[in-house]
């Protein structure tokens, strides 16, 4: 891979060196600049399709980035045998096509159909025409990077001390093929397509150098980063996200989302947890058992002490029969801030839909994302849900925690200040 | 048209009356010419080196058969040159362009099976600047590569009767151990054999795909089937499947003897061709098999037998050896030429040693059923590893314009 166009960061002329695409006039109304947190705009409001963020900045895109609808997650595993240098190139190459994909342009030197007929094209061409669609690329690094046998890559000595492997929690099922890795990346876009051929054609330059271990396709996002969205509702049919840090909370961004040492400044950890829910059980449960199990009203999504949605939830407040309105073991009450020392995350779930088991019971659930400035902010409010009533409906079978390094800047590649002394 | 150096082991075969532009003009002006006496039984070489350079072999049959004579890599698979049909008590020259590097001689009376008096010849002294990028290299290649898919259909036909004697006798622990063996040669050239659409069906196809297609289950996996009956019994829970008798055994023996003699026939025809293009996407063919859905890394392939994995080996030494016999086209090509060839050694020398982990020919592969999810993991991202670069070989070797 050689050095892209450089995509970002200013009104481009040129979306796609090749034209393929015939974006080139509206470029400068789809490109996104990036602000000092990193955060980008998206421009494109008369197109969804060319709304684009930039992928270098301080901060990486596809944290505070308002959330999209598709995700697409990959968890990767170096290669037996791959070296501190295999590990340097391929993050360089990553951020080459990085930048590439979330301008809407094919990735590599010539493309999807603008290279010899006797060679497979770069790009595996699925995304043509179809522009960006706000795609964010963000990428993480797993302990099991730094913990590798023998030191490979040379990193041992610079694992962050919050990138330690979650304690087990009550009610886990944590199976090892759909857990941990050495990489991760999500890609997020408003398009079903764009996500999937970012992590194929991203899966496809580590060959020889990193493998897929586990992925995870999710829809209809479950939580909110930014005022002007609508909290979505998960599959229990329940708003999610109410209470999420918003991208514009620069104060609650900075405490409790970026790290703030070494070379993980401007860096966060990201939690990622695939919760599958037993949807028929769920589905059999009365509609006051649901509000009960959850704190807040089914329809507006209000906590049970009253109000709207937005009303904060009086968790002191007794009903008729004398016990509290939002119930001891809700969901809302044990995950909220105030009943864990004002600890937040910033959430950014999915829904996800794998098909059936053998009995024929949908395998379904959340795809939980978290990002934190540590991941003790999670393990936190974890074992407080350990009374949760909601554990009767859900498993967490799949658990995983990465590192995200801070933005690259033009001209670094991906954790570039990890590899510097 | 450039002038390119060639890697050390990196020959051009000059077969007959081919002659490489601007080096050999005609066989008549090798530098070095070596005896070569072939036998019954041995094949004597006057002398075991030489110096780089056109050298000319002047084989001479004291056999009763006819016979073939063949200059091979290092990796003692890859043809560099062959002479073809010495008639007993004739002589025919096979001239060859050597680099610098290690070779093996060696003769073939009957012209079918491994050959007799395989030996060491070592080549020293400087690279052969040659011209490349133009027909005649192509040519070499496609003569250097028709010549293995040739003798790799000629031990099969060996090999394939020693294993099916030793089923038609009932010696089955004899035969359970040729059934891998007899496959190699089949499985390193499988995309050529699969061409001839009518036999591969008959020789190879697994019990799904016959059934699915309304064939006659034959072939080495019918044997496979039988010899590994029990094995059978559990994948196939719902089916009565019984051994074979004599006369069921002798029919599938006779037939898959007679499949493979009709490949040999095929191959050897005077209307036999191969092209460059056979040679290079014929080497990612050979992965893709490995890799198939009904392959060998998920186990698929020999499913009684469970010795999927010297298939595996078969085919990705199939591939290299295709590989090797454009190596040198496609390193002439440029920086990216250079790239590419440096990283598919390194790929296919890490293939091969992580294959061998797990056993070798000689000594015999573990069962595949040993070989647990994380370890088929791993030899599936080695084979990815190769897979990639190999994808981009066509390109190379074709898609440059050798006047640029």
């Amino acid at each position: 891979m050689t050095d892209p166009t450089p995509p970002d960061g200013q009104p481009s002329r040129g979306v796609s060196r090749r034209g393929v695409l015939g974006l080139a006039a509206v470029a400068a109304a789809g490109t996104a600049v990036g602000f000092g947190t990193g955060r980008a705009t998206s421009s494109g409001a008369d197109d969804p399709r060319r709304g684009s963020h930039a992928f270098h900045g301080d901060h990486q895109a596809g944290i505070t980035t308002p959330v999209q609808q598709h995700l697409y997650f990959a968890s990767l595993d170096m290669t037996a045998g791959a070296s501190r240098e295999d590990l340097v190139s391929l993050l360089q190459d990553w951020t080459a096509a990085a930048a590439q994909l979330t301008a809407g342009q094919e990735v590599g030197e010539s493309g999807a159909t603008d290279g010899s007929p006797l060679a497979p094209p770069d790009d595996t061409g699925e995304a043509l025409g179809l522009g960006p669609h706000n795609l964010t690329l963000t990428f993480g690094l797993g302990a099991s990077l730094f913990d590798r046998e023998g030191d490979p890559f040379g990193i041992a000595a610079r694992r962050p001390e919050a990138l330690t492997p979650l304690p087990s929690f009550a009610f886990d099922l944590l199976e090892d093929a759909i857990s941990d890795g050495d990489l991760c990346i999500q890609a997020c876009a408003d398009d079903p397509q764009v996500v999937v051929h970012a992590i194929r054609n991203l899966s496809r330059i580590a060959f020889g150098r990193a493998q897929v271990r586990w992925t995870r396709l999710g829809y209809g996002r479950t939580s909110r980063t930014d005022a002007g969205q609508q909290t979505p509702r998960n599959l229990f049919g329940f708003k999610d996200g109410t209470a999420n840090i918003l991208s514009d909370d620069a104060e609650a961004l900075d405490r409790w989302v970026w790290a703030s040492d070494g070379w993980m400044a401007g860096g966060s950890y990201l939690v990622a947890r695939t919760i599958q829910m037993t949807i028929e059980s769920w589905d059999r449960t009365r509609l006051q058992e649901q509000e009960l199990v959850i704190g807040r009203t089914k329809g507006e999504g209000a906590p049970l002490s009253g109000g709207t949605e937005m009303t904060e939830p009086d968790f002191a407040m007794r009903s008729s029969t004398g016990d509290f309105a939002v119930p001891s073991t809700s969901h809302v009450r044990l995950a909220h801030p105030d009943l864990n020392d004002g600890v937040r995350l910033l959430r950014r779930g999915y829904n996800y839909v794998d098909g059936n088991n053998d009995l024929g019971q949908i395998t379904a659930g959340l795809f939980f994302l978290s990002f934190q400035r540590d991941p003790a902010q999670f393990v936190q409010i974890q074992t407080a849900l350990k009374t949760d009533a909601l554990n009767e409906y859900i498993r967490h079978v799949g658990s995983a925690l990465y590192a995200v390094p801070p933005g690259a800047r033009r001209g670094e590649h991906i954790a570039q200040a990890l590899f510097e002394s | 048209m450039k002038h390119l150096s060639l890697r050390s082991a990196a020959p051009l075969a000059l077969v007959g009356a081919l002659v490489l532009s601007g080096c050999v003009e005609n066989n008549a002006s090798a530098s070095t010419s070596i005896a070569v006496t072939s036998t019954a039984d041995d094949c004597e070489v006057e002398s075991a080196t030489a110096t780089s350079g056109p050298v000319r072999f002047e084989v001479e049959n004291s056999g009763d058969d006819v016979t073939e004579f063949y200059v091979l890599a290092d990796d003692g698979l890859r043809i560099v040159g062959e002479v073809e049909n010495i008639a007993a008590g004739a002589s025919r020259d096979l001239t060859v362009q050597l680099q610098p590097g290690s070779y093996f001689t060696v003769c073939k009376p009957g012209m079918v099976g491994e050959g007799v008096g395989q030996a060491e010849f070592s080549v020293t002294g400087d690279e052969v600047q040659v011209s490349a990028g133009d027909q005649e290299a192509i040519d070499e290649a496609v003569a250097s590569y028709t010549a293995y898919t040739k003798s790799q259909v000629a031990e099969l036909v060996t090999g394939t009767r020693a294993f099916t004697e030793a089923y038609r006798a009932g010696n089955d622990d004899e035969a359970r151990r040729l059934f891998p063996l007899a496959r190699v040669n089949y499985e390193r050239v499988e995309p050529t054999a699969g061409n001839f659409g009518d036999l591969d069906p008959k020789i190879d196809y697994r019990k799904p795909g016959a059934e699915a297609e309304g064939l006659p289950f034959t072939g080495f996996h019918r044997i496979e089937m039988d010899l590994w009956i029990d094995e059978a019994r559990g994948n196939y829970p719902d089916e009565d499947l019984q051994p074979l008798d004599a006369a069921g055994r002798a029919a599938l023996a006779d037939q898959l003897d007679a499949d493979i003699q009709s490949l040999y026939d095929e191959v050897h025809a005077d209307d036999f061709e191969l092209t460059i293009d056979d040679i290079t996407n014929g080497a990612i063919g050979l992965l893709d098999e490995v890799a198939a859905p009904d392959g060998k890394l998920p186990g698929e392939e020999n499913e009684f037998a469970h010795t999927d994995l010297y298939d595996f080996l078969a085919n990705v030494e199939g591939a290299q050896v295709a590989y090797e016999s454009v190596r040198d086209i496609a390193a002439a090509n440029g920086a990216d030429g250079e790239e590419l060839v440096a990283e598919l050694d390194e790929q296919f020398a890490a293939m091969e040693a992580l294959l061998a982990t797990y056993g070798s020919y000689d000594v015999g592969f573990v069962s595949y059923e040993t070989v647990d999810q994380s370890a088929r993991n791993a030899l599936g991202a080695q084979l990815n590893a190769l897979s990639e670069p190999l994808s981009k070989l066509t390109f190379t070797v074709l898609g440059v314009d050798p006047g640029e």
